[in-house]
């Protein structure tokens, strides 16, 4: 695979201001932030799915909204092919919007109830003013062959309300598709979905990638899922990116603590296999006052004092790529608890 | 003898359309200490048949046939007032939906206290209060939070608190609907590593809703596969994991990916769940089966034990 970016995100930082009521607003100085991206950089090459994963509130769809300039950056540097779209406005990303596009979470509420499947896929292609009325109507037979509803007459004139969940997803994904873009942000494209029809949408998918030769910021919660598709894959938590590199490396040789618990959570369909029974405690911090040095510590099972406290761990690269962001990687205790 | 035993159920829910066959002819058994998961796709009818045992059917829906048996009595035909004294006492349910579960206008403690008076009207407020305390120690929350409202609880923390209510009066039975699903994946193995424990503990029967079959590997011991209202395949985890016989059984165990194993593509099951107010005729999952054949147009199969303890309902099995 050529090593081409098609996006490059570096340091980007979002943190949202917290609305304070007027009277509250005298009594606190300092005003706050959810941090809830707070210095994250990756590539993603051209005809690669990244995967994104972490808990909820860990930013991951921030991250992916900010990349497509659906939120502003607080700061940060966006580049797409070469192309430095961090300070463009709306009327100059609308070109672009064609070359990057996005598959939403939910299909029940993302497409437009009162919409034909004909009318959301020629949407994009009116508003980009690519094609006449005949092309667009060519346009929109062949992407439904590519999202597999065929024959397409039986679809064009459909609702939503008249098409399975799966089948909602595979046209919100075909929308995504029709302008051929280079880069798609597919954000849990198919937690919504009943297990049976989830393979089909991330087969699809896999289909369009090769096919239009794009890439995929794939973000997910599901861990197996996301081995299943991503050629690489970033680890997050509270707003920080804490291991990234490629995929069966951060699968099987799991550096941070963190991203082995995220790992050893994941249940096996495999009654045989007896997983240990070691989880590790509490739940996500806040992200407005996320914990101090490594954001991890305080749930951490191998944070040693006062270190991981006070300092914040770099990202460091061991080896081919493989970054992570601890401090106690290569140590005896490190060892010991990645071993169990 | 099973703690439970459910015979045959079928429950319908009426609408204007028609009636809709949610639950049709399942059979299972519970016994003591031991878990069993109901698995399936949406619209299986797997909430549907645990609603039924507790008889919580929302107004349209009913229960028509087959019996389930309690404590030498069939839950089925019970009266009201009597099944009363069996909701809590004897079956609990921890709802769906950690989130929502709560009433947002009354402190955690206060609503498990209620259960225990509604339930168990001999016993005085700070009896319960002092049992809410020992019941949140169990299952890992602050005692001193019972004091807040649902809001001020994170989502593990909700989840928590529903299955203390679960056990507020010493339930034999436990029915657990998506105890998992809304939570994070780190907070949703800390809930069922704490119900595999209570579990053993209190040597508690359980019965575990869920669309996950890992959950389902990994916590139970029996599980029921549905199909459309109907059962595919039963009987031990061990053996339905490792020889599914169903092609139902086989295709979601394809859709589904361990992260352990080898990686390979994924396959789905083509098509979808049928609708069941008209429900295909013969076998169920026809429509969406590779391997079917003219008989399974015709007739329905009958679920038949293949092995020891392991029971399914396919004409291409024996």
């Amino acid at each position: 695979m050529s090593e081409e970016p098609v996006i490059k995100a570096e340091n980007l930082v979002k943190w949202f201001p917290v609305r304070m009521g007027f009277l509250s607003s005298f009594f606190t100085r300092r005003e706050l932030f959810v941090k809830a991206v707070d210095g994250i950089s990756f590539n993603v090459n051209r005809g690669e799915i990244y995967g994104l994963a972490g808990e909820s509130g860990s930013g991951k769809t921030t991250t992916g909204r900010l990349i497509l300039k659906l939120a502003e950056l607080t700061s940060g540097k966006i580049t797409f092919k070469d192309e430095d779209i961090t300070n463009y406005s709306d009327a100059k990303m609308k070109p672009l919007r064609g070359k990057m596009q996005i598959v939403f979470q939910d299909p029940y509420e993302s497409l437009n109830p009162r919409m034909t499947v004909t009318d959301i896929l020629s949407e994009p292609l009116r508003v980009q003013g690519i094609g006449n009325e005949t092309e667009i109507k060519e346009k929109v037979n062949k992407i439904l062959e590519d999202i597999q509803l065929v024959p397409p007459e039986e679809f064009l004139q459909r609702y939503p309300h008249e098409l399975s969940g799966g089948q909602r997803q595979r046209v919100a994904t075909g929308r995504a598709f029709v302008l051929s873009p280079e880069f798609v942000v597919a954000d849990e494209p198919v937690s919504m979905l009943d297990v049976s029809i989830r393979a089909d949408i991330l087969n699809l998918m896999i289909s369009l990638v090769e096919k239009y030769n794009a890439s995929i910021l794939y973000i997910t919660h599901d861990l197996a899922l996301a081995r299943h598709m991503c050629d690489k894959m970033g680890i997050m938590y509270l707003g920080k990116m804490m291991e990234q590199g490629v995929t069966e490396k951060v699968i099987y040789e799991p550096l941070h603590p963190y991203t082995h618990a995220l790992i050893s959570a994941v249940p096996v369909p495999d009654p045989t296999m007896k997983r240990s029974d070691v989880v590790i405690k509490g739940e996500i911090p806040s992200p407005i006052a996320p914990p101090s040095g490594c954001r991890f510590h305080t749930r951490c099972p191998i944070a040693q004092f006062p270190v991981c406290k006070e300092k914040e761990p770099p990202l460091v690269d061991h080896g081919d790529g493989h970054l992570a962001a601890c401090h106690m990687i290569g140590t005896a205790i490190w060892k010991k608890d990645l071993s169990k | 003898m099973p703690t439970l035993e459910v015979q045959d159920l079928v429950t319908h829910y009426s609408i204007m359309r028609g009636s809709v066959k949610a639950v049709d002819g399942v059979s299972f058994q519970v016994e003591k200490g031991e878990a069993l998961g109901l698995a399936g796709e949406s619209g299986c009818g797997k909430t549907t048949a645990a609603l039924s045992i507790l008889r919580l059917l929302p107004s349209n829906g009913k229960i028509v046939g087959g019996h389930i048996l309690f404590r030498n009595m069939d839950l089925a035909t019970l009266s009201i007032n009597d099944m009363r004294k069996i909701r809590w006492n004897a079956i609990a349910i921890v709802f769906q939906g950690a989130m929502n579960a709560l009433n947002p206008v009354y402190k955690v403690g206060d609503q498990i206290v209620e259960a225990i008076l509604t339930h168990e009207p001999s016993t005085n407020k700070s009896e319960a209060e002092k049992r809410v305390a020992k019941l949140l120690e169990m299952v890992g929350v602050d005692p001193t939070r019972a004091g807040n409202y649902p809001h001020e609880f994170s989502g593990g923390m909700r989840q928590r608190a529903l299955i203390a209510m679960s056990l507020a009066c010493n339930p034999e039975l436990v029915i657990a609907d998506e105890p998992g699903t809304a939570l994070d994946v780190i907070v949703q193995a800390q809930v069922l590593k704490l119900l595999r424990e209570l579990k053993s503990k209190l040597n508690l029967s359980m019965i575990l809703i869920t669309h996950d079959l890992s959950i389902i590997a990994e916590t139970c011991e029996k599980t029921v596969i549905m199909y459309a209202g109907k059962v595919a395949e039963y009987g031990d985890v061990v053996g339905i994991f490792k020889e599914p016989l169903h092609p139902y059984t086989q295709g979601l165990s394809k859709a589904f990916p361990s992260i352990k194993a080898a990686r390979t593509r994924m396959a789905s099951i083509p098509g979808s769940p049928p609708d069941l107010l008209d429900p295909p005729s013969g076998c169920r999952f026809r429509p969406r089966c590779s391997y079917a054949m003219d008989i399974c147009k015709t007739d329905e199969p009958a679920i038949i034990e293949a092995s020891k303890g392991h029971f399914v309902a396919c004409h291409l099995v024996g």
